[in-house]
C-alpha cells in the first residue's frame, strides 16, 4: 500500500471500509507531515487540528459501530480561505480579514460536514482571489512543491499546492477567471470550474459574483466526480444557483470516448502559448483520437477579446463588491481615526494590499461616468458574442479540448511587477468563465524543467458528465509522457 | 491616455487614500492595462445586448416569513467596535 498521505479520496474511503485504516490515524497522518513539509511549500494559513482530531474520533466510532456513512466520511480536506467556516477564521489571505471568524458556513462547507468531510485547515490564496501566483497573499508566498522555486498558480494556489505535496487528499477551490484550473495545471494535479449555478456561492467571498464558481481539486479524476457529487445543488441562499435533479457524477467514469466529437479551437494555440505545452497538449489530442474520439479543428473567433473584456467586467464587479470593507461591521479598522470619513478610507487604504487596489482601481474606472459605455457596457456586449460563439461551436461538438494555461510554472517574484504580464496567465481560462461553461484541467505530461503541462477540457452548460468521462477516459488511458 | 489626476479622482471615488509614489505606479499601470481593455472596442457589437450572466436569470421569490437570523452577540464578536447592542462609531454629525 502507498503512504497515506499519497492516498486519493476515494483510496482512503475504501481503506475505512475495509477496515485497513482508522480515521484517527489518516488525519494524524497528514498533520505530521504538514508540520513537516508545509515549512517549503508554505500552503496553510490556519489548521484546524484539534477539532479535526476530535471530528476523526466520533467518525471512526461511527465506523466501528457498522453505520452506513458518508461518501467522504473520514477523508481529510483543505479550503481555500475564502469559503467560510464557522469558529475559523476566513482571512481571504488578507490584512482586512486577518482576524474575520465567520459566524456560519458556506454552503458548500456545510455540505462538506454533512457528508463527514474533516476539515485539516484553511489554505493560501492570491489576496480576494485576485491573481495568478498566490504570491499576492498579504501574509507568505506558496511554494510549487513540484519545484520550489516555481509559483504554484493562482489565485487557488494553496489549494493545488496541499493536494500535489500530499498535504491533503483533496480541496476546495475557486474559479473567478482560471483560478482552479491554472494552478492545478501548474501543480500537475485535476481542477474542475462546475458551470455558473452548478455549486453554490453563499459563504464564499465575492470577487466577481457573476464569474465565481466553487470546485474540486484532486489528485484523480474519480475524487473530482465524489467531490462534485457532495458540493452540488440547488440552494435557496444563492439566487443564481441553478435548479436541477440530483446526478450521480461517478456514473460518468466510463473508460470510453468512442464517437465523442472533440473541437480544437485553433485560437487557443496561437502565439503566446509556449511551444512545449503546444506539444504536450497536441500529444493528448492524438491518444484521445486513437481511443476513438473524432476530432476536428474549430474557431471561437471572440477569444482574443475575452481577456480585456473579463478584466473589464471582474474588476468592476469586485470594485463593487469590495465596497462592504469599510471597517465598522467586520473586517479591520485603522486606529488612525476621528471622522466616519477617516474609518473608511484609512482602513481600506491599510486593509487592501497593492493588486487589490489596483483591481478596485481600475474597476471604478471603467464603471465611472464617461467610460461606462466604452468599457463596462461594451465587455458586456463581448460576452453576448463570447456565449454565442461557444453555443456554435457546441452544436458540432461536444467538447473542446485546449491547453489549461499558455505556459508551465513560472519563477517566484518573475512577474510580480508586472500586473499585465500577470494577467496574461489567465489567457486560456478566462473564455470559459465568460461563457458560464464547465471545464476541467488534469496533467498531460512534463515541460524539459519537469514542470507538469495541464490539459482543458471544455464541455457544454451542465453537463459535466462528458467532461468527467473525457478525462476518466484520458487518464486510464494515457502514457506517462 | 490615463493622467495622474484621474488616478486621484478614482481613488476618490473608491475611497482609498493614494501616496504620491502609489499614484505615480498606478498610473503607469493602469496606463498600459486601460490600452489593453480597450481592444474590447476593436470588436464590432452593432445590434448586440448585454449579458450581465452567462446564463440566462430570472427573479427568486420566497415567502415573506419570519426565520431565525444570527444571534447578535456573535455578529458582534468581529466587530472592530461595538457596545455590547450595536456598533459603535464616531459622532456623524457635530
Amino acid at each position: 500500500m502507498k503512504n497515506i498521505c499519497e492516498l486519493t479520496a476515494h483510496e482512503i474511503r475504501e481503506a475505512y471500509e475495509s477496515k485497513e485504516l482508522k480515521v484517527t490515524d489518516v488525519v494524524k497522518a497528514f498533520y505530521e507531515k504538514i508540520k513537516v513539509d508545509d515549512e517549503k511549500i508554505k500552503g496553510y494559513i490556519t489548521l484546524c487540528e484539534e477539532e479535526a482530531i476530535a471530528q476523526a474520533e466520533a467518525i471512526q466510532a461511527k465506523y466501528d459501530a457498522g453505520e452506513k456513512m458518508g461518501a467522504l466520511a473520514g477523508v481529510p480536506i483543505a479550503i481555500k480561505d475564502n469559503m467560510c467556516t464557522r469558529g475559523v477564521k476566513t482571512t481571504c489571505a488578507s490584512r482586512m480579514l486577518e482576524n474575520f471568524i465567520p459566524p456560519y458556513d458556506a454552503t458548500v462547507i456545510k455540505k462538506l460536514k454533512d457528508a463527514g468531510a474533516i476539515i485539516l485547515g484553511k489554505v493560501n490564496m492570491d489576496e480576494f482571489a485576485m491573481g495568478a501566483s498566490t504570491e499576492h497573499s498579504a501574509f507568505f508566498k506558496t511554494h510549487n512543491p513540484v519545484n520550489l522555486n516555481k509559483v504554484p498558480g493562482g489565485s487557488s494556489g494553496g489549494s493545488a499546492a496541499v493536494v500535489a505535496g500530499d498535504l491533503s487528499p483533496i480541496s476546495l477551490g475557486s474559479d473567478t477567471g482560471g483560478s482552479i484550473r491554472q494552478p492545478a495545471a501548474f501543480c500537475g494535479i485535476v481542477g474542475l470550474k462546475p458551470t455558473y449555478g452548478l455549486v453554490s456561492r453563499y459563504g464564499l467571498v465575492a470577487f466577481a459574483s457573476s464569474l465565481d464558481q466553487i470546485g474540486p481539486m484532486t489528485k484523480d479524476v474519480t475524487d473530482a466526480a465524489i467531490l462534485l457529487n457532495t458540493i452540488a445543488g440547488h440552494d435557496e441562499m444563492d439566487s443564481t444557483s441553478a435548479k436541477l435533479d440530483k446526478k450521480d457524477y461517478t456514473k460518468a467514469l466510463v473508460n470510453d470516448v468512442k464517437g465523442i466529437k472533440i473541437g480544437i479551437p485553433k485560437e487557443f494555440f496561437g502565439e503566446g502559448v509556449n511551444s512545449e505545452v503546444k506539444e504536450k497538449v497536441l500529444a493528448a489530442v492524438k491518444t484521445f483520437e486513437e481511443l476513438g474520439a473524432i476530432v476536428e479543428e474549430c474557431s471561437l473567433p471572440a477569444t482574443e477579446y475575452c481577456l480585456p473584456a473579463y478584466y473589464i467586467i471582474a474588476c468592476a464587479e469586485a470594485s463593487s463588491n469590495l465596497g462592504r470593507f469599510d471597517g465598522i461591521r467586520y473586517g479591520y479598522r485603522t486606529k488612525n481615526y476621528e471622522t466616519m470619513q477617516d474609518i473608511f478610507r484609512n482602513s481600506r487604504s491599510e486593509g487592501f494590499g497593492e493588486e487589490v487596489k489596483r483591481r478596485i482601481i481600475l474597476g471604478t474606472y471603467v464603471l465611472s461616468s464617461g467610460y461606462y459605455d466604452a468599457y463596462y457596457k461594451k465587455a458586456q456586449k463581448v460576452r453576448t458574442i463570447v456565449k454565442q460563439n461557444f453555443d456554435k461551436v457546441f452544436e458540432k461538438y461536444d467538447l473542446l479540448l485546449t491547453p489549461t494555461a499558455p505556459s508551465t510554472a513560472f519563477d517566484i517574484d518573475s512577474k510580480i511587477n508586472n500586473p499585465l504580464e500577470m494577467y496574461m496567465a489567465d489567457l486560456l481560462t478566462v473564455p470559459v468563465n465568460v461563457s458560464g461553461v464547465p471545464a476541467i484541467s488534469m496533467p498531460c505530461g512534463s515541460d524539459s524543467e519537469g514542470m507538469p503541462v495541464g490539459l482543458q477540457l471544455i464541455a457544454k452548460h451542465f453537463d459535466e458528465e462528458t467532461l468527467l468521462r473525457a478525462a476518466y477516459t484520458y487518464e486510464q488511458n494515457r502514457e506517462v509522457q | 491616455m490615463i493622467s495622474k489626476e484621474e488616478i486621484k479622482h478614482i481613488a476618490e471615488l473608491s475611497m482609498l487614500n493614494l501616496s504620491e509614489e502609489e499614484i505615480q505606479k498606478y498610473t503607469v499601470n493602469m496606463q498600459d492595462i486601460v490600452e489593453f481593455a480597450n481592444k474590447v472596442n476593436s470588436l464590432d457589437t452593432e445590434g448586440i445586448t448585454e449579458s450581465a450572466f452567462a446564463l440566462d436569470t430570472f427573479n427568486v421569490f420566497r415567502k415573506d416569513e419570519v426565520r431565525e437570523s444570527f444571534d447578535r452577540e456573535e455578529l458582534l464578536k468581529n466587530a472592530p467596535s461595538s457596545n455590547g447592542e450595536a456598533y459603535s462609531l464616531p459622532s456623524m454629525m457635530n
